[in-house]
């Protein structure tokens, strides 16, 4: 287990009326190579449960365990902690501030102490991940289009060589073609290096196709933590907390009620069509 | 989880935060509005425009204990009033605790008159002692009252307190409306930008910056990655706004209506009529000093 939440529990502006209570006694735990997702309504906690595995925000009570050591410890390194578990925010180009795009992905690896020749391997490597080309290694990061400059700030995270990444809604507000092509490369990553990926997104569809397991919360609670599949035959419960399952969930419960005879725990387009061609022949 | 068990975990979750640099942003408490009811919320803003500007005033007017125990009733019964916790003020008070220290440094130790204290070349002397304490009682007392405006007092509603009052000023040509305008629209960015501020400040720790150590120098160099960001958000949220005023035919504030136009109910009334009586403690107060002195 690679980290593992302990009854932890996070309380907002505690003492004023702006008191809330954002993380209501969590008890979870991630392996080592999992392809996580994170959803939830807006203001349900997700934002504040992952920035509590790399230490941004610290539980009022409770223990967070990454690789067996409890990351509260005294003598536990934060920044090294930050530099295992690589979160990339929402809307990260935000945070792009230097004059050209390698020099801002390198920030991080420089950050880490390495030497001059590391640093700017990793950061060649990570803007390559991200398929971020050659000749827009000199370019501004403020010249560059969306997708890319989200591509970029990714890269800057993921040139710290993390062993788990999380992205907040990493493909908020980009169009098809770039979403498309980031959690492309994002599930590349998964597969070819190990790495654990936690997801958080609005997107079902997005989840469906690339999650093994699911996490839902709700109000600040972990409602549910289970395989993708599972959590979606919940569907009628994720309704009540604003949330769905995939659009094809939904088409093979339909056709199910019109007499088709289909398995109706399908998630992705591709296990409908499948299936739709079996239940046809049936 | 117990009460106590509880606040304890509060305090340490402060310490840590401390420690690492982050979240105090939010503990800034001066110019936050406070929502709640109370009499002091229901107050037309002009009231309490006026009033804070004569509680300041007032604050330089006494030189002796009298003053002093009437500026004291006035403000303790403001804030009872206002049913703002008290905790939550005193927090506004942590932001000018270095002016605060310095005013009484430099008030303790440079004013000349009769030592009574005497130790090498630090000399503190009686009228010293005094001002000190005169100046960090008048300095605490300016912040609280002038927070228990904003407190009390929606951004909007001070604006357009500020605008009204104003307003004869237009006659000589100031850009009245104009000048109200751009202060609502800096006051309500102030939350947005310190929202920001704490975002990009993750952000860039998450790839392992660091704000806390090093010297002077360094420590400026490692507000680069936070300021670029702060700026260029700030631009892009300025033309945002621009564009939607626009979008909405914003041209200005001649022939402009208001949706909540302010008008002057019996408890205004009553408001400038306690801040007359006030006023009238306060003179009397140091007319009483002239005389016994």
């Amino acid at each position: 287990m690679q980290i593992v939440f302990d009854h932890v529990n996070y309380i907002y502006s505690g003492g004023t009326s702006h008191e809330r209570h954002a993380l209501k006694d969590i008890n979870l735990s991630i392996d080592k190579g999992e392809f996580i997702g994170l959803i939830g309504h807006t203001g349900s906690g997700k934002s504040t449960l992952v920035q509590h595995m790399n230490g941004l925000v610290k539980a009022t009570s409770g223990h967070i365990y990454f690789n067996g050591e409890d990351i509260y410890g005294r003598d536990y390194s934060l920044k090294k902690l930050r530099s295992k578990v690589g979160l990339v925010f929402q809307y990260p180009e935000h945070q792009l501030f230097e004059t050209t795009v390698f020099k801002d992905v390198i920030f991080g690896p420089n950050n880490l102490g390495l030497d001059k020749l590391e640093a700017e391997l990793r950061a060649y490597n990570a803007l390559k991940v991200v398929g971020i080309g050659e000749d827009l290694l000199d370019a501004s990061p403020f010249e560059l289009s969306g997708g890319q400059k989200r591509r970029v700030a990714i890269a800057g995270v993921l040139a710290m060589h993390p062993e788990v990444l999380i992205l907040d809604e990493p493909t908020a507000g980009l169009d098809p073609k770039g979403r498309d092509d980031i959690l492309e490369q994002i599930d590349k990553l998964h597969k070819e290096s190990g790495i654990t990926i936690i997801l958080v997104t609005h997107s079902m569809e997005d989840i469906a196709n690339y999650a093994d397991k699911l996490l839902v919360m709700n109000h600040g609670e972990l409602v549910m933590n289970q395989p993708t599949k599972e959590v979606f035959s919940r569907y009628k419960e994720l309704e009540q907390m604003d949330l769905a399952a995939p659009q094809v969930t939904y088409l093979m419960n339909i056709l199910k009620e019109k007499g088709i005879d289909v398995e109706t725990d399908v998630t992705t387009v591709a296990e409908a069509r499948d299936e739709i061609i079996k239940g046809l022949k049936r | 989880m117990n009460g106590s068990t509880h606040s304890q975990n509060l305090e340490a979750n402060n310490i840590y935060n401390e420690r690492h640099g982050f979240t105090m942003i939010r503990d800034i408490t001066i110019g936050q509005y406070y929502p709640t009811e109370s009499i002091l919320h229901r107050l037309d803003p002009r009231v309490k425009l006026v009033g804070t500007l004569l509680f300041i005033v007032s604050l330089f007017l006494f030189r002796s204990f009298f003053g002093y125990i009437a500026v004291t009733i006035f403000l303790f019964t403001v804030i009872k009033l206002s049913k703002v916790p008290f905790r939550f003020i005193i927090r506004g008070l942590k932001a000018i605790l270095i002016l605060l220290l310095f005013t009484v440094f430099f008030n303790l130790f440079l004013t000349p008159g009769d030592p009574i204290f005497e130790l090498g070349f630090i000399k503190i002397s009686e009228e010293g002692l005094r001002s000190a304490g005169f100046m960090a009682i008048r300095l605490t007392y300016l912040i609280i009252g002038s927070s228990l405006m904003t407190f009390t007092t929606t951004p909007n509603q001070l604006t357009d307190g500020l605008e009204k009052l104003l307003r004869p000023l237009g006659r000589i040509k100031v850009p009245v409306h104009e000048i109200a305008m751009m202060m609502s629209i800096a006051l309500r960015f102030i939350p947005i930008l310190l929202e920001e501020t704490d975002k990009i400040m993750k952000a860039q720790m998450a790839r392992g910056a660091d704000f806390e150590s090093g010297g002077l120098i360094k420590k400026a160099k490692s507000l680069i990655p936070l300021l670029v960001p702060l700026f260029v958000s700030a631009f892009r949220r300025a033309n945002d706004l621009a564009m939607a005023m626009e979008a909405r035919c914003y041209r200005g504030g001649d022939g402009r209506t208001k949706m909540k136009p302010l008008k002057y109910k019996g408890v205004d009334f009553l408001g400038y009529g306690t801040l007359v009586l006030y006023l009238v403690a306060v003179i009397a107060s140091r007319m009483v000093e002239n005389i016994i002195m």
